[in-house]
C-alpha cells in the first residue's frame, strides 16, 4: 500500500522488540466471534490513475461546464487561482487546530486577520473563527440569543432560506425553543405589523436574512427597532456575502450570522461552506466556537492563541456554549484571501457587477413577458420571477442549452407555484441571460 | 550546556517576517482584475436607496504578489503532518494522499450547485451512494446518513436519532451515560439534545466498570456514549456485555467512532453491539484537518434507527436513477443545509479506494503496531497509569518527572524544539498530567525512533537540567505566549493604529 512507509521486515522487526509473535497479538484484546474473518467486501485497491479516471466520469456526470441560475443559499462566483495555490501548501491543510501557538502561527495568524475583516465588513466587534454554515450558525445564534436573555422563544421571518429553518426545527426541538414565523409583505420585505404580534415578553431572538432568500434587501433598522423594543436581540443572516461590498452592513443587528460560501469557497454540492458568527463584545462569552486573540510572548513578541477557551466543550463539558470542536478552518482561510485579493475596492467593484448583471437579466425577462415579484424595495443579485408555464418546464427547455435556470419556488412555497428565484453574478454571461429570458416568455 | 546537542530531527533555519496584511495596504494597490461588464452599468446608490453601503473601511488593499507572499511567510510557521509526526492522541493526524485533494477540485465535482437538477448530478449521487454503501460495510451497520458536518455534529445527529426512537416508543427518556474518559463533545451534545449527563466511572483497568453500568442502567437511561477504544487506547473487551445490559433496559449504544482507525478491517461496531456511531472523516479517512476544519461526520445506524435519519437520503429511483427522498415522516429533520461536506466525502471515497480491503486492513495493523511500538521503548521512562493491552494509541503520564516540576505541558513544549508537534496534553482527564500519543500508520520505523529518541533525551533532560524544559521551546519564533492575559483583556480583531490607541 503506498501510503504506508514500511517495509515488511520493519514490521518484523518492530513486532519482535514488542514482543509480540505475530500482528494477531496486538488484537487479542478484541473478542475472537466480532473479529472480521477474511476481507471487507469493498472493491479492490485501484492505482491512482484508475481513482483520477473514475472521479473525472463522476464530473461529467454532473453537470460541468453548464452555466447557472442558481444561488438560493449557494452563489457562483469566480474563484482566484491565488486561493487554492496558498491552501494547498501543506503547512495550511495538513496541520491541525491551532492549540500549540509557537508552532502555528500561520494558521492563528490568518483567522485573526479572517476574524478582522469579518468585523470591518459586518459592522460587529468580534467573529468567530467560523460555523459548519449558515444553517447550523443560524440555530446557534438563536441558542446564542436564548443564553444572553435568559428567555426561551424565537421568532423567524419567513423569507429566511428554508434549509435554514429546518436546520432550527430541528435544532430547537429540544431545547424548549418554541420557534414562530412571521412573514413578508408584497414588496418581499418582512412586514413589520406581523413581526410586532410574532414577539412578545419572553422572545429571546428574531432572526431575519438579508438579503433575503427572494433576494429583497431587508430594512434592518426598523425591525431592530421592533425588536430591541420588546427587549429581543437582533439576528441578521446573510446567505450572500458579496452583498456586503455594497449593501449596507447590519449595523444595528446584536449577532451576525453569514454564510461566507460566496468569498472564494466552491460550490462543491453544497459543502464545505463557511459559516461565521460576529457579536457585539459584550456577547462574546456567550458566543459559541473558536476565537484567535493577540497575545505577547516572554519578550513582549506580538503572537495569536485560542483565546476564551472557557466557552467551549473541551473544557466546560455538559456546560459549554456549544458542542462544535472541529470547524471550517480551511475555508475560512479560503475566504480570508479572496477578502485579501479583492479588498475594499475590488468587494465594492464586484459586487456593482452583480448588481449590474442581476438588474439586466430582471429588465430583461419583465420584457419577455414574466412578472417580477416583490417589487418596491431594493434588490442585490437575486429576484423572483413568476411565469405562466411552470418553472420546471421552462428549466427543462434551458437544460438542453446546457443552461440550469432559476430555483422553482414551489419546493419551499407552494403558494407561489409559478414563481422561480433567478441569481446572477459576475459569472453570468450577457448571452446567457439573453437565452433565458427567450424560454421565460413561453 | 549546549541546548540543541541532542535533537537530530531540526535544525532552525531563516523564516521571513510578516506583519499583518493591513499593515502592507496602502490605497490604490489592487489584487484584482475583473472583466469588463457586459449588460449596462448601474448607479448602486440609485438601486439601493439608503441601503446602498458608503465605503468599505479598512478592508486591506495589497497586490497579488504581496498576497502570495503574505500567506505564503506565515505558512511556515506552522508545524503539519508534511513535515513529520504529528502524535495527536485521538486526533489521528495521517497523511492526506494529493490524489484525493485533486479529485476533489475536478471541476464538475467543485462547481456542482446543490440545487440543481438530478439528471444532470448523477455522478455526483453515485459519489454519495458509493461512499454509503462503503461505510456501511466497514461499520457493520444497516443505513447511513453523510450530512452532519463534523464529529461533534455527527454525535448530535446521532443522539437525536436515539431521542426520536425512543418518543416513538413513548418515552424519550432522561439522561446519557457518559464515562469519565469521554472527549468534551459527548456531553456537550448530551446537553444540546435536551439530555441529562451521568458520568460513568472507569474500572481499574480502564475500561467501562461493569457493576456501576448495571447499577446505572435504568428506566431513564436513552443511551451510552462510548467511545471504543476508549481513550485510553483500550479496547471495551466486555463490549458485547456493555451492549446487552442497555439492551436489557431498552437504551441504546451510542458508539463515538473517532477512534475507528484501531478497528478498521478488524472489527466491525455493527457486529460488537452498537446501535448507531458516527465516524470522522477527517481521522480516520485522511480527509485533511486544514487547521481546524472542515470534518465530516457521517452518522450509521442499525435498522430500528434508520427511519429516523435526517432528510434527505439518496436512494435509488423506479427508473434506476439516483435521487433524493425527502419523504421521511419519522425523520429528525434536517441537521444542515443540502448534503454535507460533499467535498470531504469525494476525498475519503478516493482514500478507500486506493486502500481496497486489504490496505484498510493493513493500515489498521500499522496504526496499531506503532502505537504498541512507541509504548514498549517508552514504558519506564515515562509512566504508564493502564497496563491494559494498547490499541491505536498509548497514555503515559508525566508521574515521573513531576518530582522535578516538569510537567506534560512542558514536555511537550520541549518536544517541539526536537522538530516534533506534541501530543495531547492533559487528556484524557482519568489520568493525572496525561500524554496521549497516535502516531497513525504514516510513519516509518525511522521516524518513531526519531521520537523515541526525543522523548528520552527529554525525559533525561528533566532529571538533570529541568529549568530547560520549563522554559521551552527554544527554537521556535515566539516563546510562551501570555495566554492569561490574552483572555483577561481579549483583542480579537485589528484596529487601525489611532483606534487602538484612542481605546
Amino acid at each position: 500500500m503506498r501510503y504506508l512507509p514500511k517495509s515488511q521486515s520493519d514490521r518484523e522487526t518492530m513486532l519482535r522488540e514488542i514482543g509480540a509473535k505475530s500482528i494477531d497479538d496486538l488484537f487479542a484484546a478484541i473478542p475472537a466471534e466480532y473479529r472480521v474473518k477474511g476481507d471487507l467486501d469493498i472493491p479492490r485497491s485501484y492505482a491512482e490513475g484508475e481513482i483520477v479516471d473514475f472521479f473525472r466520469q463522476r464530473a461529467t456526470e454532473s453537470a460541468q461546464g453548464y452555466a447557472t441560475f442558481l444561488g438560493a443559499g449557494a452563489y457562483s462566483h469566480y474563484r482566484p487561482l491565488v486561493i487554492d495555490s496558498l491552501i494547498s501548501r501543506g503547512e495550511f491543510f495538513t496541520a491541525y487546530t491551532p492549540y500549540q501557538p509557537e508552532i502555528a502561527q500561520g494558521t492563528l495568524q490568518s483567522i485573526f486577520e479572517f476574524q478582522s475583516m469579518i468585523c470591518e465588513l459586518t459592522g460587529m466587534d468580534v467573529a468567530n473563527a467560523s460555523m459548519y454554515d449558515g444553517s447550523t450558525g443560524a440555530a446557534e445564534a438563536l441558542m446564542m440569543a436564548a443564553r444572553v436573555t435568559g428567555r426561551s422563544k424565537s421568532a423567524v421571518a419567513a423569507t429566511v432560506h428554508p434549509e435554514y429553518r429546518e436546520v432550527i426545527t430541528t435544532y430547537a426541538r429540544y431545547q424548549g425553543m418554541p420557534v414562530s414565523t412571521f412573514g413578508c409583505a408584497k414588496n418581499g420585505r418582512v412586514d413589520l405589523d406581523t413581526l410586532a404580534l410574532a414577539i412578545d415578553d419572553d422572545t429571546a431572538g428574531v432572526l431575519i436574512q438579508s438579503p433575503n432568500f427572494f433576494g429583497t434587501i431587508e430594512d434592518v433598522a426598523a425591525i431592530a427597532e421592533i425588536a430591541h423594543d420588546k427587549g429581543a436581540l437582533l439576528i441578521v443572516s446573510i446567505a450572500e456575502a458579496i452583498s456586503l461590498g455594497i449593501v449596507k452592513p447590519p449595523a444595528e443587528a446584536d449577532i451576525v450570522s453569514m454564510e461566507a460560501q460566496s468569498f472564494g469557497v466552491p460550490l462543491g454540492f453544497g459543502g464545505p461552506y463557511c459559516g461565521v458568527m460576529a457579536t457585539r463584545e459584550r456577547f462574546v462569552r456567550q458566543m459559541p466556537g473558536r476565537l484567535v486573540g493577540e497575545a505577547r510572548d516572554r519578550n513582549g513578541k506580538r503572537g495569536f492563541v485560542l483565546t476564551l477557551a472557557t466557552r467551549e466543550q473541551h473544557i466546560r463539558r455538559e456546560k459549554a456554549t456549544s458542542n462544535i470542536c472541529t470547524n471550517q478552518g480551511l475555508m475560512a482561510l479560503m475566504c480570508g484571501i479572496f477578502m485579501t485579493v479583492y479588498g475594499r475596492e475590488g468587494l465594492k467593484e464586484l459586487a456593482t457587477q452583480n448588481l449590474a448583471k442581476a438588474h439586466y437579466a430582471a429588465e430583461q425577462f419583465k420584457k419577455s413577458g414574466a412578472t417580477l415579484l416583490f417589487e418596491g424595495a431594493p434588490r442585490f443579485n437575486e429576484f423572483v420571477i413568476e411565469t405562466k408555464t411552470d418553472p420546471y418546464a421552462i428549466n427543462d427547455k434551458l437544460l438542453g442549452q446546457r443552461i440550469i435556470g432559476g430555483f422553482p419556488l414551489k419546493k419551499f412555497y407552494p403558494e407561489l407555484s409559478n414563481a422561480s428565484l433567478w441569481c446572477c453574478t459576475e459569472t453570468t454571461a450577457k448571452a446567457s441571460i439573453d437565452a433565458a429570458a427567450k424560454e421565460v416568455a413561453l | 550546556m549546549n541546548l540543541n546537542e541532542k535533537i537530530r530531527k531540526a535544525t532552525t533555519h531563516i523564516s521571513q517576517n510578516e506583519g499583518l496584511i493591513f499593515e502592507k495596504s496602502s490605497p490604490g494597490k489592487k489584487g484584482y482584475k475583473l472583466p469588463p461588464l457586459d449588460v449596462p452599468e448601474v448607479d448602486p446608490a440609485e438601486l439601493l436607496g439608503e441601503q446602498a453601503r458608503e465605503d468599505l473601511g479598512q478592508m486591506p488593499e495589497v497586490s497579488e504578489i504581496e498576497i502570495i507572499r503574505h500567506y505564503t511567510r506565515i505558512s511556515t510557521w506552522n508545524y503539519a503532518v508534511d513535515h513529520g509526526m504529528y502524535p495527536l492522541g485521538s486526533c489521528t493526524m495521517k497523511y492526506n494522499a494529493r490524489v484525493n485533494e485533486y479529485v476533489a477540485r475536478l471541476t464538475g465535482l467543485a462547481e456542482a450547485h446543490p440545487y440543481q437538477p438530478e439528471r444532470v448530478t448523477q455522478g455526483a449521487l453515485r459519489i454519495l451512494q458509493m461512499l454509503s454503501e462503503q461505510l456501511i460495510e466497514i461499520t457493520g451497520m444497516d443505513a447511513i446518513t453523510l450530512q452532519p458536518a463534523a464529529g461533534a455534529h455527527g454525535e448530535l445527529t446521532g443522539i437525536l436519532m436515539v431521542r426520536a426512537y425512543l418518543e416513538s416508543r413513548g418515552n424519550p427518556r432522561k439522561k446519557i451515560l457518559i464515562p469519565d474518559s469521554a472527549h468534551g463533545t459527548n456531553p456537550a451534545t448530551a446537553a444540546m439534545a435536551g439530555y441529562a449527563v451521568e458520568n460513568l466511572k472507569s474500572n481499574a483497568a480502564g475500561m467501562v466498570d461493569m457493576a456501576s453500568l448495571e447499577a446505572q442502567v435504568n428506566d431513564d437511561v436513552a443511551a451510552l456514549m462510548l467511545t471504543n477504544p476508549n481513550t485510553l487506547g483500550v479496547f471495551e473487551q466486555e463490549i458485547h456485555k456493555i451492549a446487552d445490559v442497555l439492551h436489557a433496559k431498552g437504551a441504546l449504544m451510542y458508539m463515538d467512532g473517532a477512534n475507528m482507525n484501531a478497528l478498521v478491517g478488524k472489527v466491525r461496531p455493527g457486529d460488537f453491539g452498537a446501535d448507531v456511531m458516527h465516524l470522522n472523516l477527517h481521522k480516520t479517512f485522511s480527509t485533511p484537518h486544514g487547521g481546524g476544519g472542515p470534518g465530516s461526520g457521517p452518522v450509521a445506524c442499525k435498522k430500528i434507527l434508520e427511519p429516523f435519519l435526517p432528510t434527505p437520503v439518496v436512494i435509488t429511483k423506479k427508473d434506476g436513477t439516483l435521487g433524493f427522498d425527502y419523504n421521511r415522516p419519522q425523520s429528525v429533520g434536517r441537521v444542515r443545509m443540502f448534503y454535507g461536506n460533499f467535498g470531504m466525502h469525494v476525498r475519503a471515497l478516493a482514500y478507500i479506494m486506493a486502500n481496497g480491503p486489504e490496505g484498510l486492513r493493513l493500515t489498521t495493523e500499522d496504526a496499531v503496531l506503532n502505537a504498541n511500538y512507541i509504548r514498549k521503548k517508552l514504558e519506564g521512562i515515562y509512566d504508564l497509569p493502564y497496563s491494559t493491552p494498547t490499541m491505536h494509541e498509548v497514555v503515559f503520564s508525566d508521574r515521573l518527572q513531576t518530582p522535578k516540576g516538569v510537567k506534560t505541558g512542558d514536555i511537550a513544549k520541549r518536544l517541539i524544539d526536537y522538530g516534533f508537534h506534541p501530543y495531547t496534553v492533559s487528556f484524557p482527564l482519568v489520568v493525572h498530567g496525561a500524554l496521549m500519543i497516535e502516531p497513525t500508520e504514516s510513519e516509518s520505523k525511522e521516524e518513531l525512533d526519531l521520537f523515541i529518541d526525543a522523548m528520552k533525551s527529554i525525559a533525561e533532560e528533566a532529571e538533570q537540567h529541568p529549568e530547560i524544559i520549563a522554559e521551552a521551546p527554544h527554537n521556535t519564533r515566539i516563546s510562551r505566549l501570555d495566554e492569561t492575559m490574552a483572555a483577561r483583556k481579549p483583542v480579537l480583531r485589528w484596529k487601525p493604529p489611532a483606534a487602538a490607541a484612542g481605546k
